[in-house]
């Protein structure tokens, strides 16, 4: 036996093959649960009351339960859609010009990513009221905790992701591949346009996709960023838990999963994109095939 | 016609990166139509060079111009020469035909006219056949002709190319060499070619320029830089050559360290320390005492001999300091082998003295 693979039939195999059930298991047996009874005739969850899809109904004529949908699906949208062009140009700054700052720039941008939410979230109150205050002396803005604030904290975390992701692909890029769009008589902005972005953009749409996620999924900054007239559904639903469980939860939870599968699988098809068509190590050699047949 | 004004004119251009002096008070000028090499080990500034003046860099100090017009301060998509990159650069995410295009879409050039000049592009560089090809379905051969036809397909008045065949083996490069030779005649475009490899540059320029740590050490044709070189570095960086050290000590004399004088014409004032160059081809191998009567030689035993199949290099020792001679490897002759004693002789004019 060579580096440890187990014989088929041999303790090791079965204890492995075991153990991975069993992980298997803990994962998915919470998700089938839930879905099982979301479909349940019974005000309890955990007791099986006959098939229904009255949960799936109540969701939807719930007009709470839409209202907050409606608030995570625009602000989801708005701040990717945000912090994917600021997240962009932070990420095209720090790998292709040199700045004074440039290195405390670069750390202040990860911040996000390492603080805790609960810190996160605390920042953002604590911005927001000093801020609705400010904003409303100096331009007369109307800034009441709801739907915008909820966006701006999202774009705030969500910027260092963008940029992280779409870094990391801009780092792989041939820098030689701007150079040779501006000797064949391209500017700036369409060596960046031809050039930089379509190799970039796999970068750009993964970044997208998680921005997204994060954003769907938040609760901890946007309860903070919160006001009384709107709320996401994560945080809606958060609330509702604490005045008592029902399969409602469990329909809305299964809603949720859903939209989070979904954007796994784009999220995997772009991954799918990077690896096959555009994102080889660009600074390789080229690769030769058929050399001879020149 | 070629034009009267130089292609391209450097003039005392110097560029830093910092402490590094990349490219060290160079002046140059490259004639319209010419191919011009410039030869040097890696680091010595060839590619800062041609960065110059394709406005990929700026000098720091220094005058630029390309046909009389001063460019120093022009960016790359202002001035009229195009560049193949070391490794092309071609753009992954467009096919062959997009590549060549895209010079020609960037000056708004109208859609009826890029057509038929993409396809004479890539006729010149026989890629038919593989217009819808993305780079990476490309072989390195025709990934680097795509890459001539992007640049050519401009109609460049300078094309610059940056070791355009380093990453090709050996028998496709020397294929590529005559092929490229034939074409810059074809297209008549000055060729501004960078490279390492003495022996490509020998082949293919029409002029070569030598380069070591940021200096033009010499300019001139294959001949001249091969027979007259102008220090040590150049004698010792072009071919093979045999660097007797020694000080001139008359008129055309040199005495070299193990103290045997012998003639070797120069300007040099008596006193300088000097190397004695002497191309192992130049060099004749004689029986002890067989040398023939003008010309020069130095008796001595030979130590090694080497086979090379076309030739035999015959190292004789001669008061501790050796001379290499290279004949080509002809049939009939008296075999000599080491330890032989010989007369290694050559004519006078054929050694070429030179400082550091
Ligand atoms: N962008 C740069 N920044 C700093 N140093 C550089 C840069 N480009 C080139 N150099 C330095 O300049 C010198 C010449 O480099 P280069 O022109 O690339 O040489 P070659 O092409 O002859 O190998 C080297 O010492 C190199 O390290
Ligand atoms: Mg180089």
């Amino acid at each position: 036996m060579i580096g440890g693979t187990a014989r088929p039939g041999s303790v090791t195999a079965w204890a492995l093959s075991g153990t991975a059930w069993v992980v298997y298991a803990f994962f998915y047996a919470p998700i089938v649960l839930l879905v099982v009874f979301s479909f349940s005739d019974d005000r309890n969850v955990g007791r099986w009351g006959g098939f229904t899809l009255s949960w799936y109904e109540q969701f939807i004529d719930h007009s709470q339960l839409q209202n907050s949908l409606w608030v995570s699906i625009r602000v989801a949208l708005l701040s990717t859609a945000i912090s994917v062009v600021l997240g962009t140009l932070a990420a095209l700054a720090l790998e292709r010009f040199r700045f004074r700052g440039q290195r405390v720039f670069d750390a202040l941008l990860y911040l996000p990513i390492i603080i805790p939410d609960v810190t996160m979230a605390v920042m953002m109150l604590l911005f927001f009221s000093e801020g609705i205050r400010i904003a409303e002396l100096l331009f007369g803005l109307d800034l009441t905790k709801g739907f915008t604030t909820i966006t701006i904290s999202h774009i705030a975390f969500n910027i260092s992701f963008v940029s992280v992701v779409v870094r990391a692909r801009l780092s792989g890029m041939n820098e030689q591949l701007e150079e040779a769009a501006l000797d064949l008589y391209a500017n700036r902005w369409r060596s960046f346009r031809y050039v930089t972005l379509p190799q970039i953009a796999p970068g750009i749409a993964g970044g997208a996709l998680l921005a997204l996620t994060l954003s769907l999924d938040d609760v901890v900054v946007t309860q903070f960023a919160s006001g009384p007239g709107s709320t996401t559904l994560p945080v809606f639903v958060f609330g509702m838990i604490r005045r008592g469980v029902t399969p409602l939860i469990n329909a809305v939870s299964v809603v949720m999963l859903a939209a989070s599968i979904v954007l796994v699988i784009l999220s995997l098809v772009t991954q799918r994109l990077r690896t096959g068509e555009t994102g080889r190590s660009l600074g390789d050699r080229p690769r030769r095939r058929s050399d001879s047949s020149v | 016609m070629p034009s009267a004004v130089p292609a391209v004119g450097l003039h005392r251009i110097t560029k830093r990166f910092g402490d590094v002096v990349a490219v060290d008070t160079v002046d140059l000028e490259i004639a319209d139509g010419e191919f011009f090499a410039l030869l040097g080990p890696s680091g010595c500034g060839k590619t800062t060079t041609l960065r110059l003046i394709a406005g990929l860099e700026f000098p720091t100090t220094g005058r630029l111009r390309i046909f009389g017009d001063e460019v120093g301060t022009l960016p790359p998509n202002r001035r009229p020469v195009n560049t193949v990159f070391q490794n092309y650069a071609l753009f992954p995410h467009m096919t062959a035909e997009e590549n060549v295009a895209f010079g020609l879409r960037m000056r708004k050039v109208s859609k009826a006219e890029i057509e038929p000049r993409v396809r004479d592009a890539i006729a010149l560089v026989h890629m038919e056949g593989m217009e819808q090809r993305r780079p990476d379905q490309l072989s390195g051969g025709q990934q680097q002709r795509v890459a001539l036809a992007r640049a050519l397909v401009n109609s460049p008045k300078v094309l610059l190319l940056d070791e355009p065949l380093g990453a090709l083996d050996l028998k496709l490069r020397e294929a590529m060499q005559l092929e490229l030779k034939a074409l810059q005649r074809e297209v008549g475009i000055t060729f501004v070619f960078v490279t390492h490899d003495q022996g490509e540059a020998l082949a293919m320029s029409d002029r070569i320029g030598v380069m070591d740590g940021g200096r033009l050490l010499q300019v001139g044709t294959p001949e001249e830089i091969y027979a007259r070189p102008a220090n040590r570095f150049v004698a010792d960086f072009i071919g093979h050559a045999n660097l007797l050290d020694g000080m001139v000590t008359g008129p055309d004399q040199v005495t070299l360290t193990n103290g045997i004088t012998i003639a070797a014409p120069s300007n040099i004032q008596p006193g300088g320390h000097v190397a004695v160059t002497l191309r192992p081809e130049q060099a004749l191998l004689h029986p002890w005492g067989g040398a023939p009567e003008h010309h020069t030689s130095v008796d001595g035993q030979v130590e090694q001999v080497t086979y090379l199949g076309n030739a035999l290099i015959y190292r004789v020792s001669f008061q501790w300091m050796h001379i290499d001679v290279r004949s080509e490897n002809r049939p009939g002759g008296d075999p000599v082998s080491a330890g032989d004693e010989v007369t290694v002789s050559w004519e006078p004019s054929s050694v070429a003295v030179v400082q550091d």
